[in-house]
């Protein structure tokens, strides 16, 4: 049987619909978009809705892109942990490393219409949206290049054209604001539906139950995603929750619990999510999701799990890997040609951060502006206030 | 006595309680930081009232800023408890709890996550007594947060929230500058019968080390201090801005200006006498706090003085605070009110 490599990509002649059998034809790299089903591994868990089918659709350019957004998006966040103990990140900075699966498995169900908000461990979702790496690194230097100016930092990055509403640094906050851009779509009939974000922590915060009221009265077009990566900060889920089954919680609203460290689960997932927001209200979905770093760079993430427990979430759920694993057994793409994309994907972030360590910081003026429509002729002062005073714009 | 920690390097170097008339007391006692001396505090105050109880995130294991370290494996996790993250639900529950006659001692992790709990504060635990003639109170009630900026904290992790608070009868507002004043002035909150919220300078905590006396010692609140005797200007300021006060005073008395500096130490009911009658005695008052100045907590001090002591003063009285912006990212130094600031401020004052 010839085990060649085809280089043309038209295998129109052997084109299955291909379950988790071996095809002995090669397929050329990340070109075919014939669409492949694969099972996940776990099932759904449900809340007062039908679970969504197991067999999800796919196609070999699809798990390829994935393989190359998460492992770009974990090479980004390694750069940003070798950053911040080179002290030219300050502040705080929150990795999401560990959890690549929801970033990239949600945007492939939706569109850039559909809005995305969500908590302060938000670089990966930016990237998501579209997000450069150079405007991701710049931001989070302080830099003026970065996609809020600068002024952001780790925890505040927007990107409006793809309807990326950020980056929140009180917990919990972003949830009733969240709801809020749902009621402006289902009143602007735009067909789109908002996904927002929050963590096992901010579940326990009172705002999340006032606003699923609001919305499933509303019938809003709102789809909380609860990342329970089972600690928040340092405390786990058990000792601060009386019920950790985070998508009962809504209780009247419906609930879906999917394998969150499996990208194509959340993809099948926020599809059916959509789907359902749009005809019938909010759903919430909760990622049983995990994450290799500490809460945040000022914390080594040890001291309240084992690293035993670390390291055999990485060695058996690593989202990354699992899709390799598909990569390969599907004959997708060769262990070498993934590699490959991996030295590439480094220098393409190593450029990034080259490129944002030449940019400049913000202006001192910069310290002003954007408080309020052009500033409002609020007068600013110099250092005794006799002297030296301005009137913005 | 005090350390005086990278002067040159870091913004400033720490200002040591025990310089003037009104000190607490000479005493010497073990060398220790800011959240040691409050650690030290809290153990006392759960060791004198057995129906005394701290709680809040993560205070378990010792907190994010140890200031609760060994207090649960000393008095028992069902005295010492960790809460879920609910600043609301935290400080409703330790109303309810003081209204039951025990003592309360919330931990709310940075002040700038307190607004959750803002309206049980200011609706609740204000006006419990008021509204109930008497028949209930929360006075047990003692929040205890971190503020105050800390040279990268950003927008959520630096903010001085302290003026919102002044404007609620019914509360107290408390901020040590020093271990040794923290210790006492957390005793005493703790035991005062009516609700506090003490702010820690959270830059202090390992920055400032000092001698601290080992027993249990109270200073009293509502009297503010004068930590340095001058003639030409009054300063009046609280926390970890004293200590950048101190230095525009030394500054300024090299130029030949003579600087008295007050520590307000309690920020409601402020103790509006030793400051009137130094601001009779100097004629010039200078404020300088952290926080944004417009609506300060400087503008508060600087009518009532004007009101006592308008008829005394030869110039008007300055403000040297935070700019009037969110707390910034990468411009913090620029926010900052910093030495020079000050010091300019008291030159132009004074040459008005």
């Amino acid at each position: 049987m010839a085990l060649s490599r085809l280089s043309s990509r038209s295998n129109t002649f052997l084109k299955p619909a291909i379950t988790a059998l071996h095809s002995p034809i090669r397929r050329h790299v990340s070109t075919d978009t014939s669409p492949i089903t694969i099972e996940t591994a776990v099932p759904f868990t449900s809340h007062l809705c039908e679970s969504p089918s197991r067999s999800v659709e796919t196609s070999s350019e699809e798990i390829l892109a994935f393989f190359r957004d998460m492992a770009r998006m974990r090479r980004m966040e390694i750069a940003a942990d070798s950053l911040y103990k080179a002290k030219l990140i300050r502040g705080f900075c929150h990795l999401y490393d560990g959890q690549e699966a929801l970033a990239v498995g949600m945007e492939a169900a939706i569109t850039k219409k559909d809005a995305i908000i969500t908590s302060y461990r938000d670089h990966c979702t930016f990237i998501g949206r579209g997000g450069k790496l150079v405007d991701a690194f710049s931001e989070l230097m302080g830099r003026k290049t970065g996609c809020s100016h600068g002024k952001g930092g780790s925890m505040h990055f927007y990107k409006k054209d793809a309807s990326f509403y950020g980056g929140h640094g009180i917990v919990g906050a972003q949830i009733p604001l969240g709801c809020g851009l749902a009621f402006a779509q289902k009143y602007n009939k735009d067909e789109a539906v908002t996904f927002t974000m929050y963590g096992d922590g901010a579940a326990n915060q009172g705002q999340l139950f006032e606003a699923l009221n609001i919305a499933a009265l509303w019938d809003l077009p709102a789809i909380l995603v609860c990342e329970n990566n089972h600690y928040g900060m340092g405390t786990a889920t058990w000792r601060s929750a009386k019920s950790p089954a985070y998508f009962k919680r809504g209780d009247y609203v419906p609930g879906l619990k999917v394998d969150g460290m499996d990208a194509l689960a959340v993809k099948q997932a926020c599809k059916f999510a959509k789907e359902h927001a749009l005809k019938n209200g909010p759903i919430i979905l909760e990622m049983d999701t995990y994450r290799y770093h500490g809460h945040s760079m000022s914390d080594p993430g040890s001291t309240y799990r084992t690293r035993d427990e670390i390291s055999g979430v990485r060695q058996v759920r690593d989202p990354i890997e699992r899709v390799r694993k598909l990569l390969l057994s599907h004959d997708i793409a060769t262990e070498k040609e993934l590699k490959d994309m991996e030295k590439e994907i480094r220098k393409e972030v190593d450029d990034a951060v080259a490129q944002a360590k030449e940019s400049p910081v913000p202006d001192s003026s910069e310290l002003f502006t954007n408080m309020y429509v052009k500033d409002c002729g609020v007068e600013s002062f110099g250092a005794d206030r006799k002297d030296l005073k301005v009137t913005l714009p | 006595m005090a350390a005086l920690l990278g002067r040159s390097c870091r913004r400033f170097g720490f200002l040591s309680s025990g310089h003037g008339a009104r000190s607490v007391s000479t005493e010497t006692g073990k060398s220790l930081n800011l959240y040691s001396a409050i650690n030290q505090a809290l153990h006392i105050a759960l060791d004198s009232d057995p129906r005394s109880y701290v709680f809040g995130e993560d205070v378990g294991f010792g907190g994010v800023f140890r200031c609760t370290t060994g207090l649960a494996e000393r008095f028992g996790k069902n005295r010492v408890f960790n809460t879920p993250l609910c600043e609301q639900g935290i400080v409703g529950f330790g109303i309810g709890l003081a209204a039951m006659g025990n003592r309360a001692i919330v931990e709310i992790q940075f002040a700038d996550y307190i607004y959750p709990a803002f309206d049980q504060i200011v609706n609740e635990a204000a006006k419990f007594r008021y509204r109930s003639g008497n028949q209930f109170n929360c006075g047990g009630l003692t929040i205890r947060a971190p503020y105050g900026a800390v040279g990268h904290g950003g927008h959520y992790h630096s903010q001085s929230p302290e003026a919102f608070f002044c404007h609620v009868p019914g509360i107290k507002v408390v901020i040590p500058r020093s271990p040794r004043e923290a210790k006492g002035l957390l005793l005493s909150s703790i035991r005062d019968p009516n609700p506090v919220v003490f702010f820690e300078p959270k830059w202090l905590y390992r920055q400032a080390v000092e001698e601290v006396p080992e027993h249990d010692y109270m200073i009293p609140l509502s009297e503010a201090e004068v930590i340095r005797e001058g003639n030409d200007i009054t300063l009046v300021g609280w926390g970890a801005q004293l200590t950048i006060m101190e230095q525009a005073c030394l500054d300024a008395e090299k130029e030949g200006i003579s600087c008295e500096l007050i520590d307000l130490k309690t920020l409601l009911p402020w103790d509006k006498e030793t400051v009137e009658a130094s601001v009779k005695k100097t004629g010039r008052l200078l404020i300088s706090h952290e926080a944004p100045i417009t609506g300060g907590f400087g503008a508060e001090i600087s009518a009532t003085i004007l009101e006592r002591c308008f008829l005394k003063l030869e110039a008007p009285v300055s403000r040297v605070c935070g700019l009037d912006t969110p707390f910034p990212l990468v411009f913090e130094p620029f926010y900052m009110p910093t030495k020079n600031k000050i010091l300019d401020a008291i030159k132009s004052t004074v040459n008005y």
